[in-house]
């Protein structure tokens, strides 16, 4: 039986927004008033959940809201959500650098948080006294480095340079060195934010793999935050989503990360623009209508992956007589581009014209993607892109199949695949 | 809450609350991250005199000069005596251990705004920091301390009367007391300016105005019988400066109650400083 090595607890996290000044000098006063008579923070009632975009009528809010989840032993769990969703203040408050200003969270064993690399690194410092320094910070102790030292040198590739101030490093060099120091921490559970971001793809991967050798082989628990998708997907054993605050979904990586993009993504799958001000284009093309038709037997049935897709639109020329094609860019929410499909080029005159393309059925795999159109002069010049023009989900359909976990792969063809005895 | 939660026969090693008490101070920890404090002291050294032609030396100019502007001005235009000490030994002794304090108080008064890239980065006990920088001023006060005994020495050459002796042995206690008291002072200030910077500008004209009610400029002995010397006596500084002297020069009085009074406010400000700090270091991160 596993072993919860985190307990989280109701926790909340209230920031005031704005300057520090008079105006917050005030609401200290006053904070200070109620708790001389004993009474609650009156602040803590007014706060308001953490949406940027909205204006709000107080300075305060939650930036986190009544949080509670277990972390067990030998865990790798994958925190994703947009930005200002409540990771990185989560991960700083696991990792001590604030606390919580409600609830309460308890843990076992040693914390090593990286909610960035080379925290401290000094840039005048050589890479060797960078080394000591570093681990010195993230909590070992003179001896633990020395021990590991080689080991560190070695994973970064820079021993040539181990003796030159790290200020003389190139960028990559210094990530290396400062990613190697990270993962040769022995903490028992380990908290990482988005430090793949940095370095090439090679160094990426042998982070990653370290990353899932401290896991697996060493049995220890990782708390990981990451935007990359595919990170979380393939190195995580759960995840959770937070949206606004609070956990809006949380088990296997991969409904988790389905439910967050569905979530990001806008549903709309006709859109028609009436006021040609409004609507997308230029002087030279305007739109009229954006359409993804799925093309269903059965009207209560969701757009699946046995599902036909008609695209259909359309748009005004305006500029006369010209030689144009379409081009069609099918991508993931991932931004990975799927196909781009090329119309025959066609002399337009003024008016409405219309674009109809067809996906068959057996063909996209599940998952949300957009559509990107380009209005092409002759094939060479785009005159307009109207970039993530709709947005779509595709649900999962599987016949008499075993297998539930999620199908791998951008698209889901159905290619004639057979499998004989020959003798 | 809390308590139905913390019954359960479960052992975590660290649970997190808003709320923390007093004084709940780890000390332990702080000696556990021992290696942190010496990387610093090692970073601080290195860092400050990287690329620059003099290094160290550096320390000894400003010392020199501000005694030679100290013997024009307060021996020469306003002719207060030295204690029948050789100006420039007077002068450079006080400004020795003043700068010491000054240091120690300037480098902790800006603990939190200086590091908050690295605190709000990952945990180590704050307390490491200001602790360190006590430390790498030592060094600087090691150099300075050099150059007296050099200069001492050398006035020695000239006339020929020079003193060790058993005093030399306070030495390294009032050492310690100004460590404590910049670092008192210092985190306390650092305390209270997360969030409102106001002090932090108050500091370095109160550094100042703390130099003049300091027998650094003038000998205890020349205010007696004026009427403001029991203000300067208030000064938790005074004593340790003058016995400073007398340790070192063995001329003038030793003054027990002077320093035991000193010793009582360093224990008050280091302690109100600690538990200011502790309270603080915990949600600086917020509002710094």
């Amino acid at each position: 039986m596993s072993e919860t090595v985190i307990k989280i607890e109701g926790i909340s996290k209230q920031y005031r927004l704005g300057n520090v000044g008079t105006g917050s000098l005030a609401h200290d006063v006053n904070r200070l008033w109620y708790k001389i008579r004993g009474k609650e923070d009156p602040y803590l009632k007014i706060g308001e959940e953490n949406d940027r975009s909205k204006k709000g009528s107080s300075d305060y809010v939650w930036a986190l809201r009544d949080i509670t989840f277990d972390v067990q032993h030998g865990e790798v769990l994958g925190i994703i959500g947009r930005n200002g969703a409540g990771k990185s203040t989560l991960l700083k408050i696991l990792s001590r650098t604030t606390t919580p200003t409600l609830g309460q969270l308890k843990i076992k064993g040693r914390v090593a948080s990286l909610l960035e690399v080379g925290t401290g690194f000094h840039p005048e410092l050589t890479g060797r006294e960078n080394v000591y320094l570093n681990g010195a910070i993230l909590g070992m102790t003179r001896k633990e480095i020395a021990s590991k030292f080689d080991e560190i040198v070695d994973f970064a590739g820079i021993e040539r340079y181990i003796d030159t101030p790290v200020k003389r490093y190139s960028s990559g060099m210094y990530v290396r060195l400062a990613f190697g120091v990270a993962a040769h921490l022995e903490p028992d559970i380990l908290i990482v934010d988005e430090v793949l971001a940095v370095g090439d793809a090679d160094f990426q991967n042998k982070a990653l793999g370290k990353m899932k050798d401290v896991s697996s082989k060493e049995g220890r628990t990782v708390l990981f935050v990451s935007h990359n998708m595919s990170a979380v997907r393939n190195l995580c054993t759960r995840a959770i989503f937070l949206g606004n605050g609070t956990v809006k979904g949380e088990g296997m990586p991969e409904e988790v990360i389905n439910k967050y993009l569905l979530e990001n993504a806008s549903y709309d799958l006709e859109q028609y623009f009436n006021d040609p001000q409004k609507a997308p284009g230029n002087d030279h093309v305007r739109f009229k209508s954006m359409c993804v038709i799925p093309e269903l037997s059965n009207a209560d049935e969701a757009m699946s992956v046995k599902t036909p897709i008609r695209i259909e639109f359309e748009f005004y020329n305006l500029k006369g007589a010209t030689p144009i094609n379409l081009s069609l860019h099918l991508c993931t929410l991932s931004d990975e581009i799927v196909f781009n499909a090329i119309s025959p080029v066609k002399i337009l005159e003024n008016g409405l014209h219309k674009g109809v393309l067809h996906i068959p059925a057996d063909f996209l795999n599940d998952g949300g993607y957009y559509i990107n159109v380009l209005i092409v002069y002759n094939a060479s010049k785009v005159i307009y892109n109207f970039d993530k023009a709709v947005t779509f989900t595709v649900e999962d359909k599987r016949d008499f199949q075993n297998w539930h976990k999620k199908w791998v792969g951008i698209v889901r063809p159905q290619f004639p695949f057979s499998l004989e005895k020959v003798e | 809450m809390e308590n139905t939660a913390g019954n359960k026969n479960e052992d975590w090693d660290l649970v997190i609350s808003p709320k923390a008490k007093l004084l709940d101070i780890n000390l332990k920890e702080v000696w556990r991250y021992r290696d942190l404090l010496r990387m610093f002291v090692k970073r601080d050294y290195k860092a400050q005199y990287k690329q620059t032609v003099l290094g160290p030396l550096w320390y000894l100019i400003q010392p020199i000069f501000t005694s030679l502007i100290f013997i024009l001005i307060f021996g020469k235009i306003a002719k207060i005596p030295t204690d029948g000490i050789p100006p420039m030994l007077f002068y450079l002794s006080g400004i020795c251990i003043w700068n010491y304090f000054d240091a120690c108080l300037t480098s902790t008064s800006s603990t939190f705004v200086q590091n908050a890239n690295i605190f709000g980065k990952v945990y180590f006990p704050r307390l490491v920091l200001p602790l360190s920088t006590v430390f790498s001023n030592m060094i600087k006060f090691s150099i300075q301390f050099l150059l007296l005994i050099s200069v001492t020495a050398w006035v020695a050459f000239q006339t020929g009367s020079f003193y060790i002796g058993i005093n030399w042995l306070l030495i390294p206690l009032l050492v310690l007391m100004m460590a404590g008291l910049g670092l008192g002072l210092g985190i306390i200030v650092s305390s209270l300016t997360t969030k409102y910077r106001d002090f932090h500008l108050l500091l370095s004209f109160g550094v100042q105005l703390l130099l003049y009610t300091t027998p650094v400029a003038y000998p205890l002995s020349f205010l007696k019988d004026k009427p403001y010397a029991a203000w300067i006596a208030w000064n938790p500084l005074a004593p340790i400066v003058e016995t400073f002297r007398y340790a070192f020069f063995n001329v003038g009085s030793f003054d027990l109650n002077g320093l035991l009074y000193s010793a009582g406010c360093i224990i008050v400000i280091l302690f109100i400083g600690i538990v200011l700090f502790n309270k603080v270091e915990k949600n600086f991160m917020d509002t710094v």
